[in-house]
């Protein structure tokens, strides 16, 4: 039997979606934490936590990323990193921010210098509470991201229109 | 002049998203092949201005704010604090609670170094040493947790005393953690000074004499590990050190080899000095009262943080919100070193010798 073009590309986009799924590379940008979230972080890659069974990466280069972990609450300048990160990495694209900061601006809400939370900036999928998350918070909402997207929802975020996104 | 320097240099901008370091720092190396020849550094990508906020807020709602200042060494910022404020308002805190805060400090460096050997493992690239250290390091996390009911930000200061208590159970849990983390850092220590790769990476690289760091100004382990006998917990004891002295560790060899065995053996140090104050945990009261309002005046805040002296100072004037609040952390302090040490080594030393002097961006931009 031979599939038409629209039946080929439904098998394209269920293969897509599976290796998406299964093996997520992660990269995380630091954009003004204080460190908490971080260490935090790194504690859910190493032995105890391990978030590598998930087929999770963690990845030095935003090029070779799909998912961008974000902590702090974005100063002024790591505002303009931020977004260059962002838009080095390859559609499509997912942002979890993670921690209080991220989410809002945290305790720092009111200094001079942060803007307050990630999604002033970029588009968020996922957002971790907490001061700083639990690793067990940081597992639970990656895998909470992963099932999204087998769902496929808002499989493509290049493919929305502007004034679209979140 | 200017077509000699330029002739065969080539610069290279690293961060301030970069793979080796989690946080923000921007670094610009010109090299000559493969050896640097000069070294820049940017901060300030983590400045969130938390000096300023201060002012806006009053005396217990900053104790909030300066346990984020870094989440690494969290519970020494709030003891620097809070032990300048309450100078300030001439209160001294029970001795039971003084005790409780240099034993969370202790459990703090314990889990603080564990992190750095993990990490500057790592930038040597020795990952499985990176895997070993934070899975033993989650022990004493687990202890913390127990303690305070917090992995990081433990929020154990209040003005005037702590807000925990050390309850038989959990001793006996504190001495059954340690005796684990004893055997492994000793495991560790031997790691460093005898993995033949390892050593490669690190014995003569980066070498800081007694003098450069007298010059530089170098604070804590980095200092100690060049032959500089320097420790607030000795030379200004705060808290309970003046009943619990430590013992200062010194290492004369200077390199990135001394730094890591200055800071296991410190290890080893911290968990005899946890076991002691356990033993010896004064009776009394957890807190005494504070004023809403402080009297005016300024002072002067020292402590030991895992990296290093870190300085506080504080202004009032006899309100309740501060004036003043400036805090001097131990990694600008070291990172002139890093900038001097980085000149003459091959490129792919750099990310270790800045790991060497455990840097922390969020401390240092505030």
């Amino acid at each position: 039997m031979i599939l038409s073009e629209k039946g080929w590309q439904t098998v394209f986009d269920r293969i897509k979606t599976w290796a998406r799924v299964n093996s997520p590379w992660v990269i995380h940008f630091n954009s003004g934490s204080c460190n908490g979230c971080d260490i935090e972080i790194l504690a859910t890659i190493t032995p105890r936590y391990d978030l590598e069974r998930f087929g999770v990466k963690l990845q030095g280069s935003p090029r070779h990323a799909d998912i961008l972990l974000c902590t702090g609450p974005v100063t002024r300048q790591a505002r303009e990193r931020l977004l260059r990160v962002y838009e080095q990495m390859p559609e499509p694209k997912f942002v979890v921010a993670i921690g209080s900061c991220a989410l809002s601006g945290g305790a720092f809400h009111d200094c001079y210098n942060t803007m307050g939370g990630v999604d002033q900036v970029i588009p968020v999928d996922a957002y971790i509470p907490g001061c700083p998350p639990r690793p067990e918070a940081i597992i639970d909402g990656v895998v909470k991201l992963l099932q999204k997207l087998q769902q496929g929802e808002k499989a493509e975020v290049g493919d929305q229109k502007p004034g679209e996104l979140s | 002049m200017q077509t000699d320097t330029q002739r065969e240099r080539f610069t290279i901008p690293i961060g301030p998203q970069h793979p080796a370091l989690k946080e923000p720092g921007h670094f610009r190396f010109s090299v000559d092949g493969e050896i640097v020849t000069g070294a820049t550094v940017r901060l300030g990508y983590a400045h969130r201005g938390l000096e300023k906020l201060a002012e806006k807020q009053n005396w217990v709602q900053n104790i909030y704010l300066f346990e984020r200042v870094c989440g690494i060494c969290s519970h020494t910022h709030a003891t620097a604090y809070c032990l300048g404020v309450e100078r300030l308002a001439g209160v001294i805190a029970p001795p039971r609670a003084q005790a409780i805060r240099t034993l969370v400090c202790e459990l703090e460096r314990i889990h603080s170094h564990l992190l750095w050997l993990g990490v500057s493992a790592h930038e040597a690239g020795f990952d499985t040493l990176f895997m070993y250290s934070w899975r033993d390091r989650e022990t004493v996390m687990d202890l913390l947790e127990a303690l305070t009911g917090n992995r990081v930000n433990y929020s154990v200061n209040v003005l005037g005393g702590v807000k925990v208590d050390v309850t038989e159970e959990i001793a006996q849990a504190i001495y059954k953690g340690l005796d684990f983390l004893e055997e492994r850092t000793h495991h560790y220590l031997q790691v460093v000074s005898s993995d033949a790769s390892f050593l490669q990476r690190a014995r003569g690289v980066g070498v800081m004499t007694r003098q450069q760091a007298e010059v530089m100004g170098v604070v804590g382990p980095t200092a100690r590990a060049s032959g500089v006998t320097r420790d607030i917990r000795i030379e200004a004891p705060y808290a309970a050190y003046a009943d619990f002295p430590p013992q200062v560790i010194v290492d004369e060899r200077g390199d990135l080899e001394a730094r890591f065995v200055v800071r296991l053996k410190e290890l080893l140090e911290s968990y005899r000095l946890v076991r002691e104050i356990l033993a010896r945990l004064p009776e009394g009261e957890l807190t005494v009262r504070m004023p809403r309002r402080i009297k005016s005046g300024e002072t002067v805040s020292r402590v030991e943080a895992p990296r290093g002296e870190l300085f506080y100072f504080l202004k009032s004037n006899g309100t309740d919100t501060p004036v003043r609040v400036h805090a001097r952390t131990p990694t600008i302090c070291n990172m002139t070193s890093v900038v001097r040490l980085a000149v003459g080594h091959q490129l792919a030393d750099v990310p270790l010798i800045l790991a060497g002097i455990d840097p922390c961006f969020s401390c240092n931009d505030r």
